[in-house]
């Protein structure tokens, strides 16, 4: 077999290029892991987030069952023991004697959760218009872009603010007020990398090859245009976080009975000149901490996935 | 007569995260006033980093590692930076194979053209002005006055490459670098640049180095010719005598690689295997994995023979004896 | 007599850019912005018989690569039509459509955006018969390896990405990529204009070889006359969107009719032991966007006269199987 290759003139037999780096996905995995900062960042988020997840079965209460609250507690400091349970209260309690730290494990759930539903949501929509805009192009694009300039015009908390007005409160209704703010910048992203890849060859080689366009724009052309989404994503999701938290802060968001961590700020705010920071405080480190995690990981992805940059 | 460029053992190496790659390892060549040296070889070939070297323009994780380059009599590398920079753009010019490498998109051809000349010299706007407008009719740009006025992207390729050119020649150079000046251009601009350029050079007494991987281009317009190959010259010698009597298997494989329609629709001739990664190389002559005159004698590196006629060569098993068939004048 | 497996029927390619919106309400407002029109291919017809190679030459902006794309069924033509074995591409639909697209393929210049860079090779050589159901799910790998043995690459090497391959290596897995649906006809389209030349004469080999063994015919659009000679059975020439000469190739080499082919055989720049004294074709490619009238080629033609400004030569022909666009021939004949 080999003897027909080299008599073909094949090339079969000579050494590789590069044998080391094997997938672009591990070239830039390990590109990512030499900065330490967006490490700790990484770490600090799995860890945040792993808390929000499995949170309710390792703190102390379930902070929005009454039958657990005791009166008595309100407004401990930090490190101050229960007078009923004997437990410590490390963040300290608000005035209805909630534990803070179960308030903070409650409420990163909620924030996560909404963020990351309607990340999901608005990335579908947001890269299904974008490909479709650019593969296309013609009079569908000029439709699509429209629409997302049109949305992009206007500050998002103002979108969100008179449509979660109309709406009412509610968990569902913010994450759909933040898919629609979102999903245009999904849109713009994917379309401007995507039009770019639209007009390299193997887009026409695989349309030469008779593949249906549905397959041609998810299998080809979508995954060529995933490291500028990635980026998007990163930056988005921390916008969305804090957006959330903005409009609970405000009252238009989540509903009382489920606190997101905007909503826990809020209710301390109003004794925060009264001594009792951590009411408020905690929640909002917790926030800030999150939010600066995703975006340490955010700017080193950036990095890596740029395109200039890479070796 | 001494040469106006002499390279001595040239090595330029690139420190990348994978390793160290050879690009120029021991490059030794000489181009005499008014000659016309035609650097040819394929991509990795070292060619175009020769040439940057030459003129200090090794960007990191490149660097000079070693060798001379006399310039005129100056050892360039030893000389430092500040005699290069003095040099560069006056004596020693290069035109790339962009032509936008040396012209900047925002700025008029004037204002281009008549800042290189005050960048060296102290003279009069006016007196730049006259000669930007010389050099333009140089190249054969007719009208030049309004083109003067026009910005780089109102221009086509081969435009946009006769102005590089004339820029290049703006300060009367000794030495031309040309890295690939026409091989995105046409056939028939690439025809008028060449004339061009040859005609330059007979009248001007510049030297150049040419530096193409296309024989073919360079063989109608060089007097001597340099093959190079994973970093290293394996041929030298007058055009005629290499084109016409290769001896290093390798130069022997290129030149049957070019179709020349005599035998068509027949296989071409072809060197098998690829062009090793500078980062691999195979042990002691680097061409001996495709050669097929290879054998244990090549394991040690081949020294570069110097010949009757001017000729070297860097092979164990060279074909032919050039003074025998080719008797030189 | 065999019939021509790709008819080009005075096909035309315009291509215009419409204003949008913005540039709309830019113009309401006193811009001076039009819609442009470019004529990329003009009134071309050409047919390609079967088993032969017909070399297409041309330099940049002349509409080679536009025709082998509108051939390659990835452009419609404007105007006219390409038949495939009779049969016009655009009136076919449904599984005919598409077994037709599928037997003509197109074989790219730059072997590193041809390539999908995320998919292994195995995909990229063997997802379009898996997705055309051309061999059963069980062979397709052994099919892939059968490909890649075919162009001379290892079969070992199918797990790996494109970016891992040297150009020649990437030009060979875009030739199998090609092979693997049972093309009869293959568009080259500069397929060798971005390798080395050591390299290059192995893909040309290779070109040659799979023609022999697969009994392919071939469009060979190329800027590389000394490429197109050697590959070539016909060749036909292009200026400016048209086609200004076409006939066998060792005649047209030998004995050029057009003065446009003449030049570009005189700059060819050829392996020569002496040094050459190039000579200067007068001025440059007008751009396509504003041709100039009558013979296209007129402006820049040592024999132009009165005619040749004002009416645009016939494409006729003027030997047995030689054609050729140019007043010169009428004075000739009269």
């Amino acid at each position: 077999m080999t003897g027909e290759i080299l008599a073909t003139g094949g090339e079969s037999a000579a050494p590789l290029r590069r044998t080391k780096a094997d997938s672009p996905l591990k070239r830039i995995l390990a590109a990512f892991f030499e900065d330490r900062l967006a490490v700790i960042g990484l770490v600090v988020f799995v860890l945040i987030a792993a808390f929000a997840v499995i949170g309710p079965w390792i703190v102390p209460q379930n902070p929005y069952d009454l039958a657990q609250l005791d009166i008595m507690d309100g407004g401990l400091p930090p490190g101050e023991t229960s007078f009923s349970t004997g437990g410590t209260y490390w963040l300290g309690t608000d005035e209805q004697g909630r534990d803070m730290l179960s308030a903070i494990a409650y409420g990163l759930r909620i924030s996560l959760l909404v963020a990351f539903v309607s990340l999901g949501c608005a990335i579908t929509i947001g890269v299904t218009l974008g490909v479709v805009a650019s593969y296309f192009g013609g009079r569908i694009d000029s439709l699509i872009m429209r629409v997302v300039d049109l949305q992009l015009s206007f500050p998002a908390i103002l979108i969100a603010l008179i449509l979660l007005a109309l709406l009412g409160r509610g968990v569902d209704k913010v994450i759909l007020a933040l898919v629609i703010v979102q999903w245009a910048y999904y849109a713009r992203t994917v379309r401007s990398s995507a039009i770019v890849e639209t007009r390299k060859d193997y887009i026409d080689a695989a349309r030469c090859l008779a593949l249906s366009h549905r397959r041609i724009m998810f299998r080809h052309l979508l995954p060529n245009c995933v490291p500028p989404l990635i980026v998007v994503a990163t930056v988005q999701i921390a916008q969305a976080i804090s957006l959330e938290a903005t409009l609970s802060f405000l009252g238009v968001g989540v509903p009382i009975t489920e606190p997101s961590l905007g909503l826990l700020i809020a209710n301390g705010y109003d004794y925060l000149l009264s001594g009792r920071y951590w009411v408020s405080i905690f929640p909002g480190i917790a926030l800030v901490a999150t939010i600066v995690a995703i975006n340490l990981v955010g700017d080193r992805l950036r990095d890596v996935l740029n395109p200039r940059l890479q070796k | 007569m001494t040469a106006l460029l002499d390279v001595r053992d040239l090595k330029t190496h690139f420190f990348t995260r994978d390793g160290v790659a050879k690009a120029v390892d021991g490059v030794s060549f000489s181009v005499e006033r008014g000659q016309i040296l035609g650097l040819v070889g394929e991509s990795g070939s070292g060619k175009s980093v020769t040439g940057f070297s030459l003129l200090g323009l090794v960007d990191p994780p490149g660097r000079v590692v070693s060798g001379e380059i006399v310039f005129d009599g100056t050892d360039l590398i030893a000389a430092g930076e500040k005699t290069m920079r003095r040099l560069r753009g006056k004596r020693i010019a290069m035109i790339f194979q962009d032509p936008m490498m040396t012209l900047n998109p925002v700025l008029r051809i004037d204002t281009q053209m008549v800042e290189t000349i005050l960048a060296h010299e102290k003279v009069g706007r006016a007196e730049a002005l006259k000669r930007a407008r010389e050099a333009l009719t140089m190249v054969g740009i007719s009208a030049p006055d309004e083109r003067l006025k026009s910005y780089p992207h109102q221009f086509s390729g081969g435009m946009r490459q006769r102005v590089a050119i004339a820029i290049a020649l703006l300060h009367k150079p000794d030495l031309i670098i040309a890295d690939e000046p026409t091989t995105a251009l046409d056939v028939t601009i690439q025809a008028q640049i060449l004339a061009e350029v040859q005609k330059l050079c007979a009248e001007t007494g510049t030297a150049l180095i040419w530096i193409t991987h296309d024989l073919a281009v360079v063989s109608g317009l060089a007097d001597r010719l340099a093959v190079m190959y994973a970093g290293l010259i394996v041929e030298e010698g007058a055009a005629s005598d290499v084109i016409e009597n290769p001896m290093h298997p390798y130069t022997r494989g290129l030149i049957g690689s070019v179709p020349q329609g005599r035998a068509h629709g027949r296989p071409l001739q072809q060197i098998r295997g690829m062009t090793p990664s500078l980062l691999d190389l195979p042990s002691g002559c680097t061409f001996r994995p495709r050669c097929s005159r290879a054998d244990e004698a090549c394991l040690a590196v081949p020294a570069l023979d110097t010949l009757p006629g001017e000729r070297r060569v860097r092979c164990v098993h060279p074909f032919g004896e050039p003074c025998k068939e080719n008797p030189v004048s | 007599m065999t019939d021509p497996i790709i008819d080009i029927m005075s096909v035309s390619k315009r291509f215009a850019t419409e204003l949008d919106i913005a540039a709309r309400a830019a113009r309401l407002l006193g811009s001076k912005i039009e819609a442009t029109s470019v004529q990329a291919v003009d009134d071309v017809s050409l047919s390609v018989e079967q088993g032969e190679v017909m070399g297409l030459v041309g330099e940049s902006g002349c509409g080679k690569s536009t025709l082998g794309r509108m051939v390659a069924g990835l452009l419609r033509p404007s105007e006219g039509e390409i038949r495939y074995r009779g049969k016009a591409l655009t009136t076919l639909r449904g599984a005919a459509a598409r077994a037709a697209a599928l037997k003509v393929q197109l074989v790219f210049q730059d072997p590193m955006s041809s390539l999908n860079p995320r998919l292994r090779v195995e995909e990229i050589v063997g997802e379009a018969p898996r997705y055309h159901q051309l061999v059963p799910r069980g062979e397709i790998a052994a099919y892939v390896d059968d490909m890649l043995q075919r162009v001379g690459l290892d079969p070992s090497m199918r797990r790996r990405y494109p970016h891992q391959f040297s150009g020649g290596q990437r030009a060979r897995i875009g030739i199998a990529r090609a092979l693997a649906v049972n093309p009869e006809f293959i568009v080259c389209d500069e397929s060798v204009a971005a390798l080395d030349v050591s390299i290059q004469a192995q893909i040309l080999n290779l070109f040659l070889r799979l023609r022999e063994e697969l009994n392919l015919t071939y469009l060979f659009i190329s800027h590389d006359l000394g490429v197109v000679e050697h590959i070539s059975d016909r060749i036909a020439v292009m200026y400016l969107g048209r086609m200004v000469e076409l006939g066998r190739s060792e005649e047209v080499f030998a004995a050029p009719n057009h003065p446009y082919t003449a030049a570009l055989l005189a700059e060819v720049p050829t392996l020569q032991p002496k040094k050459k004294t190039y000579s200067i074709i007068q001025g440059e490619i007008p751009s396509p966007l504003d041709p100039p009238p009558g013979c296209h080629f007129h402006p820049r033609c040592p024999h132009a006269f009165a005619r040749c400004r004002s009416e645009r030569p016939v494409f006729r022909q003027i030997a047995p199987g030689r054609f050729s666009a140019c007043h010169l021939n009428d004075q000739a004949g009269t």
